[in-house]
């Protein structure tokens, strides 16, 4: 959808990242998916009387790592708030969240926009909370069932400014936090299991407009497509309301991407009053100088700096550079690779190329890859050194995949896949070709160029792939022009 | 004494708090709730532009604890006195928003 002349949208997003922590942020209770429901809401997750919050220092450790990671300064001291409301995957009437001293304040994430160039959107806050339960609605009719196994397990909420302009910007931006909470392994990042939930604030104004419109939220997506559809919805919808002379009231919307619409929950008249006030259970927390040295110096190489340095220091083109670098481990593994073999072209065009394809038909991930990165850059050296044709390495990829060898070296040695670059063994059987295809000699002698793969095929045909292809191209011109 | 808070404002606190609003019992509340509310104004005439806001009463930090699963979870103890428990799962009547 392209925005109507005369207007532009304006969109904030609100992203709920759960941190992949062992227990839950304010209890030792597991936060494994998939478990039986309520098999792991213990009493303070279900808000029993006499329980109090102890706080887990490793949400502070991944809230702080993707903070310096966007740049925001990190405040040494935090406080905890509690947000009364009442529903039923609430157990204790309120959500213990970070009200007025988020643990992360500002920071940038760059995206880029539709006509390829970057563009940096500010991020407001991120802030520590717990989620809530799960309601079952269609489980009895008549009731909802409330599975508690999700209550208490850590959020890290990224808040940015109203910087995005079109539904494409918020997939981009939602889509760089994903990544850089994946590459961080601060979150698992996946989206089926809810692990990341965007909330996105939307106004449209007319072009010339100095204010932003009256916004309306809308909850829980659970998908860039979803997030994308909605912001095509809502847009449509505030702007038909303006444009046939209504007003629009500021309220929280639910997506229904069934029937293709944002419908109200609420308006801001009968929004709830959180009443927020300091949590009493829980003192200010305080994060040593130290302590956010020592994230700052354990941060990994980020995505950007990564792509960068294989451009610059390993000539890599930009796409195979942001394809290496989106994940951490396969940047780790491609890194490895390189130790190895100094072709960082070919390492690239093997990684990308053979081995993407097998982990994805096999679908493993770069962690369970059977080819240990050093193997692989053996292979590639062993090319490079014209020890193997490319032809020849395809098998030996193969045989390293299904592990029938310990090295690449030990293979082409075991099974004589050494390429054959003695030209004394190669010139008779271009000469018996010769002697054989008399008419296609003389075609290519007067310029039939297109018979050189014809030679050249025969020839590593006879030598089972053995021969160097260029070689093989050499000899025979040679011999060829030999009177 | 000003009424800071009037009939309609303890009606919305009540909603908030999910309390039964009981009509033979405003005036009595709403007397108790004026005379707190004067007692914070009588505290808000200070100067505190210099004290910084507390945020608890004890001048300590929160200790953390290691990320570690340490409770064992028996959903059959800790559902005896939920009213409706089967499967599982909690029930409560139909909410949908």
């Amino acid at each position: 959808m392209s925005i109507p002349a005369g207007w532009q949208i304006d969109i904030g997003l609100e992203i709920h990242a759960q941190l992949n922590t062992q227990s839950k942020i304010f209890s030792g209770a597991s936060t494994r998916f998939g478990q039986s429901a309520n098999s792991q809401a213990c009493a303070i997750d279900l808000g029993m009387p006499g329980v109090l919050p102890s706080v887990n220092a490793e949400v502070f450790v991944k809230a702080v790592q993707f903070g310096l990671s966007i740049g925001a300064l990190i405040n040494q001291e935090s406080r905890f708030d509690r947000k009364n409301y009442f529903y039923p995957d609430l157990p204790k009437g309120y959500q213990i969240t970070q009200m007025d001293h988020p643990i992360v304040l500002g920071g940038k994430i760059t995206i880029e926009t539709l006509d390829g160039t970057e563009k940096m959107i500010r991020v407001t806050r991120a802030h520590l909370e717990e989620d809530a339960g799960k309601s079952i609605h269609d489980f009895k009719p008549g009731y909802t069932g409330i599975d508690l196994n999700r209550a208490g397990t850590p959020l890290l909420e990224i808040v940015s400014e109203p910087d995005i302009k079109n539904a494409a910007e918020a997939v981009a931006y939602a889509k760089a936090i994903h990544q850089l909470l994946t590459y961080l392994e601060v979150c698992d990042g996946n989206m089926a299991e809810g692990s990341l939930r965007f909330d996105a604030n939307i106004s449209v104004r007319r072009q010339d407009a100095e204010t932003l419109g009256t916004r309306s939220e809308i909850k829980n997506l659970n998908s860039f497509r979803f997030l994308e559809q909605a912001i095509h919805f809502e847009t449509e919808r505030q702007i038909s309301v303006l444009e046939a002379g209504g007003t629009l009231v500021q309220d929280t919307r639910l997506f229904d991407p069934d029937r293709h619409e944002t419908r109200s929950m609420r308006s801001k008249e009968t929004a709830t009053d959180y009443r927020y006030f300091p949590e009493p259970d829980l003192l200010p927390v305080m994060l040593t100088a130290e302590f956010i040295e020592n994230i700052q110096a354990q941060l990994p190489e980020l995505p950007g700096e990564r792509a960068q340095r294989y451009q610059t220091a390993h000539e890599l083109s930009a796409s195979d550079a942001a394809l290496l670098s989106q994940d951490r481990r396969l940047g780790d593994y491609f890194d490895q690779v390189l130790t190895s073999s100094s072709n960082a072209k070919s390492a690239a065009n093997w990684v990308r190329g053979d081995l993407l394809s097998k982990l994805n038909e096999h679908d493993l991930s770069i962690t369970a890859c059977p080819i240990s990165p050093k193997n692989l850059g053996e292979m590639i050296q062993l090319i490079d050194q014209g020890v193997i044709s490319g032809k020849i390495a395809k098998e030996v990829f193969a045989a390293l995949w299904s592990q029938q060898t310990e090295s690449a070296s030990d293979y082409v040695q075991k099974n004589q896949l050494e390429q054959v670059s003695d030209a004394s063994a190669i010139e008779p059987l271009i000469d018996a070709l010769i002697a054989e295809n008399p008419k296609q000699a003389a075609d290519l002698r007067a310029g039939k160029d297109k018979l050189m793969g014809f030679f050249v095929g025969k020839v590593m045909q006879a030598t089972q792939g053995k021969a160097n292809p260029k070689q093989v191209n050499d000899l025979i011109r040679k011999k060829l022009s030999e009177p | 004494m000003n009424n800071l808070v009037n009939e309609k404002t303890l009606v919305e606190l009540s909603t908030l708090a999910a309390l039964p609003f009981e009509p033979e019992k405003s005036k009595a509340t709403l007397d108790a709730l004026n005379e707190v509310l004067a007692l914070v104004g009588q505290m808000q005439s200070l100067d505190v532009s210099n004290v910084r806001p507390l945020a608890h009463p004890l001048e300590r930090h929160q200790s953390l604890r290691a990320d570690a699963v340490t409770e064992t979870v028996d959903p059959d103890a800790l559902s005896q006195n939920a009213p409706h428990y089967e499967a599982g799962l909690y029930f409560v009547p139909k909410v949908i928003e």
